[in-house]
Formats: C-alpha cells, sequence, structure tokens
C-alpha cells in the first residue's frame, strides 16, 4: 500500500538476506516466537483438566472423597523445592552462554538435568509409596493422571535438556549469536516449573 | 498508468523466466514448499469427502424406510459415527488447512511457511490417521457418534472407541502444529510493505481461525485423554457408577467442539470475502469491520459452548448466559453478510462457477444461520434438542457454508494452482446440481425436527416416510454432482485452456506471480502497489516504472540480475 514509511530498497535488502539465509529451513528468527505459541496452546491442556479437577472437586460433597488415605507433604514438598530452583539454575546457563561461557551452559545444565532427573526419581518413589491407586476413588484418578502427565512433560523437557548437552559438545555449537536450543528448552522448563505449581496448590495444598 | 496497464505489465515480466517447476512425484513425498503441502491437503481431503459422502448415502438409503432393512442398527451407529468423524476433522479442517498453507505465503508475499518441515509434519500426520479411522468400519468402527458421550461411548466396544481417541489425538495434534505456522506466518512473514490492515481478509479469517485452534484444541486432547483412561485403564472420570461426571466431558469437549464450527467456517469467510470483490469487480465493503469481526467471532466462539448442553440439567441462569452470547455472535456475523451483498451490490458480476458458489454459500449460510439463532433460545432448543431440526441447521452452516466456500475457493484458485482454467459449463452444472441437492435434502429435516423425528436412530416412526423419501433422493442427487466436478477437476489439470498469470484480473499478490508459482513463489520482492480491493479505483501511482527493488539486490536467479 502506498505512504508507507519503509524504504523499499532496505527491506528489499533484508528480505533477501534472509531468504538466501535460510531457504526452505525453518525460520531461525521465529522459532522462540513458534515455542512460545506452542507453550500456549500447550498450557490450554493443562488449563482445561485444572477445569476439570477443579469442577470434579466442586461437585463432590466432601473433598478429597471420604476414606483417601492422609497424603504426607514432606516429600513432594522437596520436590517443588528441587523444581522451583532448577528454574534459576537453568537461568544461569542462559546467561552463561549469552557471554559465549559454553563451559559455564554445560554445567548450569547438566545442574538442572540432574534436579529434574532427582525429581522424576521423587515423584516416582511417592507414587510407590502412597496408599491409594490409580482406581481407588475420583481423587486418586485425577491425581495420577494429572502428576503423571505432567512428569511426562518433564521427562520430555529432561530430554531437551540432555540433547543440548549433548550438542555443546561440538565446539562452536551453541555460542552468543546462536543458543536457540538453549532458549527453547529454558522457556520449556520454566513452562513445566509453572505448571508444577500450579498442580501443586491444586492436588496437595487445597 | 490505468489498473490493467499496470497489471498486464507485471504479467508479462513474469512470462519471460518461468521459475524451477514441481514434478508430479512431489506431490507423494514430505515435501517442505507450502504450495505442496497446500495440494496434498487438499486432495486428501477430496478423498475423505467421497469416503464420507458414501458413508452419507448409505445412511439416507437405511433412512429411506422407516424399518431397519439396509444395513444393521449397529452398522447404522458406526455409519453415523464415522460419517460425522471424517467429515469434519478430515474433510472441511484439513480442506480449510489446505487453502491457507497454499495461499497465505502468496498472499502475503512469504516465500514459504515460518516452519516448512513442521508444516510437512503436520499434513503426513493425516493420512494414518485418518484411513485408520476409515479403516475401523471392516472390523470395529466407534459407534457412539461424533461427540462421543460418555457413558455411552465407554459401553460400546473398546476396540472401535480406542481408534476414534487415537485419531482425534493425531489430527488434533496436527491442526495445533499447522496452526502454530498460521499463526507465526501471518504475523511476522509479511512483505516489509505490507501492515496488517493491508492483509487480504483471508489472513485475517486465518489468524482468527488459528487462535481457535490453538486455544480449544488442547482441551479436547485433555477430554481425549480422560476419556481414554475411563475406557481403557478403568477410572471413573466421566462415569457416573464410579463417582465421576460425564457432564465435565460435555463441557471439555464442547469448548473446542464449538470454536470448532468456526474453525470450519472462518476459512470460508476469508475466502468469499476475497472471491466476492475480484468476480464483482468492487472494492470490499467495510474492511475493518469484516476483519475485526472475524476476531469478534473468534473471541464471542469461545464463551457460548454450553448452548450444546440446554438439556444437561445446565442452571437456568448459566443458560441465560449461553443464549445471549450465542446470539450475539449473529451480529459480527450479519456485519460480514451485509458488507459481501454491500460489495456485490452495483458492481459488474461475472456468473462463473467460483462466484456462484461464493453466492450460493451467502444465501444457504444466512438460512443455517437464522436456524442457529433459533436453537440459540433456551425454549426453542429445549423443543428441538436431539431432533433433525439440528442436523438440517449444522447441514445448512457446514455443507451450505463450509463446502460451498470450499467449492468456491477452488474454482477460484484453480487457475492459480495448476495454471489452467477450469471448465466453466461443467462447474455451472456442478454448482446447479449442489445447490438442488443440498436443499433437497437438508430443508425437509426442519420439518421432519420440528414434527419431533430423532436423529441419530436407524428406525423411525411410518409418519415421517415420505419427507424422508425426499430427503434421501436429494442426496442422490449430491452423490451425482460430485461427477461433473471430478470430470473437470481431471480434466482441466491436464487440458485445460492455459490460464495466464492472472485471468481474473485480481489484485491480491498471489496474482502477481506466475501461475503456477515458482518454487520460491516471488522472484523479486512483491511491493504493494495497490491494496488488496482497489477494484476499479485508479489509485495506481505513476512512478512504478522502474523496479522498486534495485537490481544488484535480486537474487542470482533473476532476469535483473
Ligand atoms: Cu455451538
Amino acid at each position: 500500500m502506498q505512504g508507507s514509511t519503509v524504504d523499499p530498497a532496505q527491506a528489499a535488502l533484508n528480505y533477501h538476506a534472509e531468504a538466501v539465509a535460510t531457504g526452505h529451513e525453518e525460520h531461525p528468527d521465529h522459532r522462540i516466537f513458534g515455542i512460545i505459541v506452542f507453550l500456549a496452546a500447550e498450557s490450554m491442556i493443562f488449563l482445561g483438566l485444572f477445569m476439570a479437577y477443579l469442577t470434579f472437586r466442586a461437585v463432590y460433597p466432601t473433598w478429597p472423597p471420604e476414606g483417601t488415605p492422609e497424603r504426607e507433604l514432606l516429600l513432594p514438598g522437596i520436590n517443588t523445592l528441587i523444581l522451583i530452583s532448577s528454574s534459576f539454575v537453568i537461568h544461569q546457563a542462559d546467561t552463561a552462554v549469552k557471554k559465549d561461557n559454553v563451559g559455564g551452559l554445560r554445567k548450569w545444565f547438566a545442574i538442572t538435568a540432574l534436579m529434574g532427573a532427582v525429581f522424576l526419581a521423587g515423584q516416582l518413589y511417592e507414587y510407590h509409596n502412597l496408599e491409594f491407586g490409580l482406581k481407588t476413588n475420583l481423587y486418586a484418578s485425577t491425581f495420577y493422571v494429572l502428576t503423571g502427565f505432567h512428569g511426562l512433560h518433564v521427562f520430555f523437557g529432561l530430554c531437551l535438556i540432555l540433547g543440548v548437552l549433548w550438542r555443546s559438545r561440538i565446539k562452536g555449537h551453541y555460542s552468543s549469536q546462536h543458543h536457540f536450543g538453549v532458549e527453547a528448552a529454558e522457556l520449556y522448563w520454566h513452562f513445566v516449573d509453572v505448571v508444577w505449581i500450579v498442580l501443586f496448590i491444586l492436588l496437595y495444598l487445597l | 498508468m490505468t489498473q490493467a496497464e499496470a497489471l498486464s505489465e507485471t504479467r508479462s515480466s513474469h512470462d519471460h523466466h518461468p521459475g524451477p517447476q514441481r514434478k508430479w512425484q512431489d506431490y507423494f513425498t514430505f515435501n517442505t514448499d507450502h504450495k505442496v503441502i497446500g495440494i496434498q491437503y487438499l486432495v486428501l481431503s477430496f478423498i475423505f469427502f467421497g469416503i464420507g459422502g458414501i458413508m452419507a448415502d448409505l445412511i439416507r438409503t437405511e433412512l429411506k424406510t422407516p424399518a431397519t432393512d439396509f444395513v444393521s442398527p449397529e452398522m447404522y451407529n458406526q455409519l453415523l459415527t464415522l460419517h460425522g468423524t471424517i467429515m469434519i476433522f478430515l474433510w472441511i479442517i484439513p480442506a480449510g488447512s489446505g487453502l491457507a498453507n497454499y495461499l497465505i505465503p502468496l498472499m502475503i508475499g512469504a516465500r514459504d511457511m515460518a516452519f516448512p518441515k513442521m508444516n510437512a509434519l503436520a499434513f503426513w500426520m493425516l493420512p494414518p490417521a485418518g484411513i485408520l479411522l476409515a479403516l475401523s468400519i471392516l472390523f470395529d468402527a466407534p459407534q457412539a457418534g461424533w461427540t462421543s458421550y460418555p457413558p455411552l461411548s465407554i459401553m460400546t466396544g473398546k476396540v472401535g472407541e480406542g481408534i476414534w481417541i487415537f485419531s482425534l489425538l493425531v489430527l488434533g495434534t496436527s491442526s495445533i502444529l499447522g496452526a502454530i505456522n498460521f499463526f507465526t506466518t501471518i504475523l511476522l512473514m509479511r512483505v516489509p510493505s505490507m501492515p496488517l490492515t493491508a492483509m487480504p481478509l483471508f489472513c485475517w479469517s486465518m489468524l482468527a481461525t488459528s487462535a481457535l485452534i490453538l486455544i480449544g484444541t488442547p482441551v479436547l486432547a485433555g477430554a481425549l485423554i480422560l476419556l481414554a483412561f475411563d475406557l481403557l485403564a478403568g477410572t471413573a472420570f466421566f462415569n457416573p457408577t464410579g463417582g465421576g461426571d460425564p457432564i465435565v466431558y460435555q463441557h471439555m469437549f464442547w469448548f473446542y467442539s464449538h470454536p470448532a464450527v468456526y474453525i470450519m467456517i472462518l476459512p470460508l469467510f476469508g475466502v468469499i470475502s476475497e472471491i466476492i470483490p475480484v468476480h464483482s469487480r468492487k472494492p470490499i465493503f467495510g474492511y475493518l469491520a469484516i476483519a475485526y469481526s472475524s476476531l469478534a467471532i473468534s473471541f464471542l466462539g469461545l464463551i457460548v459452548w454450553a448452548h450444546h448442553m440446554f438439556t444437561s440439567g445446565t442452571p437456568a441462569w448459566l443458560r441465560m448466559f449461553f443464549m445471549i452470547t450465542t446470539m450475539v455472535i449473529a451480529v459480527p456475523t450479519g456485519i460480514k453478510v451485509f458488507s459481501w451483498l454491500a460489495t456485490m451490490w452495483g458492481g459488474k458480476i461475472a456468473l462463473n462457477s467460483a462466484m456462484l458458489f461464493a453466492m450460493g454459500f451467502v444465501g444457504e449460510f444466512v438460512i443455517g444461520g437464522i436456524s442457529g439463532v433459533m436453537v440459540a433460545s433456551v425454549p426453542f432448543d429445549i423443543h428441538v434438542h436431539d431432533t433433525y431440526f439440528v442436523v438440517a441447521h449444522l447441514h445448512y452452516v457446514l455443507f451450505g457454508g463450509s463446502v460451498f466456500g470450499i467449492f468456491a475457493a477452488i474454482y477460484h484458485w484453480f487457475p492459480k494452482m495448476t495454471g489452467r482454467m477450469v471448465n466453466e459449463p461443467l462447474g455451472i452444472v456442478h454448482f446447479i446440481l449442489t445447490l438442488i441437492g443440498m436443499n433437497l435434502t437438508f430443508m425437509p429435516m426442519h420439518a421432519l425436527g420440528l414434527q419431533g423425528m430423532n436423529r441419530r436412530i436407524a428406525l423411525y416412526d411410518p409418519q415421517f416416510q415420505p419427507l424422508n423419501e425426499l430427503c434421501t433422493i436429494g442426496s442422490y442427487i449430491l452423490a451425482v454432482s460430485a461427477l461433473p466436478f471430478l470430470v473437470n477437476m481431471i480434466w482441466s489439470w491436464i487440458k485445460g485452456r492455459e490460464a495466464g498469470d492472472n485471468p481474473w484480473n485480481a489484485l491480491t499478490l498471489e496474482w502477481q506471480t506466475s501461475s503456477p508459482p515458482a518454487i520460491e513463489n516471488f522472484e523479486t520482492l512483491p511491493v504493494l502497489r495497490w491494496g488488496p480491493y482497489d477494484y476499479g479505483v485508479e489509485r495506481i501511482p505513476e512512478d512504478i516504472e522502474p523496479p522498486l527493488t534495485s537490481p544488484e539486490l535480486q537474487p542470482e536467479s533473476s532476469a535483473l540480475s
């Protein structure tokens, strides 16, 4: 449309440079945006499941239903602390890579991976020791499905982190200029973390 | 310089150096070109349209007589379930994705979608899921209807229902991946000279559609995961005998499936907004009103879902809320219809197949819209709930609306996609048969519904037989109407008259490149020289002769370099 203030020559230059750089590959500048849109959609699954949980809870006369064994808070509490702190740890990696400090990136990612693994192990241990099973009652079913679905996401995030670690052994793969993988894994990890906080409040505290 | 001269100049400048072309084999591979993917989507969805259509005619043959004399009641349930599921998830939604894939990058002057590999991945999720679903009719198909309400759906066979849930999860994931691509591409990859408000209206409607897919589809996935646990692991989320609540499923299901109505119709609203100005040779009436009404529909579409649940024990105050929001949707929809009519008003209308289907769309959709406002009202809905009135309403919206829109789009963009013109007489025969068949099939259903004929049941009271026979005859006419279309498509694709780059003298960017477009769409950066709908407006500036991009900035392959 006429009257636009964009300088056509400069615009053409950018457009051309972009086209040469990317060809038919994924568009590098837009990948983070794509990840954010994806996570927004992903959060809608959790939102849907949370709303279902809250409705079950509201309709039931007592919640958790009578006869549900007491839940232990110590282990999940520690687990929550580990997961929340891991979000700060992984952010250190991001800071490191932006200063071209790949050693720092590797160190902080390794620590995050370890914390994620401990979280998963803790959750499996909790499953093992709980006095109710998947089919005990509606609370038990929602408990297992929600934490299990979240655990699956933690597992996937862990795979992402390990993937970045694996790739970072190649010299120059990540730098202050090119670190999409690092940012994507970090964003995903923060997302998993925030979902857990809501989940913990819903399932354990309320 | 007049507009026509400017256009012909653009055209001739492309004739000298056609870009590399696609081989037919490319269409059967994991190809990342958005145009290949678009055509893959379209062809696949038409195949499933055929399969779903055969199922529809089997259903209508069974319903010709009150007794169950053609197929068994179980088979009837299976056909009914598969017909609904296939038409929604494997025909209309992928056809919309196909059009969006083909058109969005061309319309905004991009070389491809933002994430081409993810795009190809999204397409290739469809064939396995679709084939699995369609083949399930041979051993154990789902029987609980496309809504799959529990507890019915967890009691009618684990295998069929399991296949239904699995296919829908795959199809839903594919739809989400596609929407991420559309959303990102439209927002971030327009040519620099194109602000959002100079974007073709199809892109606006796809922006609204993608938002709905991204917000709605994940919630359906959540419902399906819980349903799968009920079905396969024996939990009782939705099973009242185990303390669960089937209404929760209905809420989650309709939170997606009402917006799904708009996921199915909004892309075609966009298509109609493109076609009508071109073939009426007039600027679109109320560009911004149409653009923003798409966003309004998309927002309102998210807060009306419980109008499907007026008879599910929904409390009165909640029914009132959902009744009002539902009726409010008629406002942005009405704005669109008004704008289309005002665009046609006084225009030089070309009555070709594309325009006929577009006008058919407007007429049939209005009928579906009016019956939509009727069923939005609580007392009326309680009366006609689960009757053929609802069947009539939804088919006027989805067949009279979406399907007519898809046909209009095919006739309009066929020259762009193949470089050849369609055969107009065959197209017009197709339109007339479709129009007659459609109204004959679905109009009597309004009366049947008001008289109280229940839907989804193979047996019915003999008093309803005469009208049912009419419906069945109509459905056979629809089956026949597919023949001229098929012949036209295949014959025109191979032997049709050469179309040239811009046979409609259209102004949007997809027509300013070769037909079919070269692999990277545009040889040089397109710069907008007119608005998308400036038909008959002498606004072409005088200074467009020199290329707006200097030669040293052109890609290697360009003749200008
Ligand atoms: Cu609805």
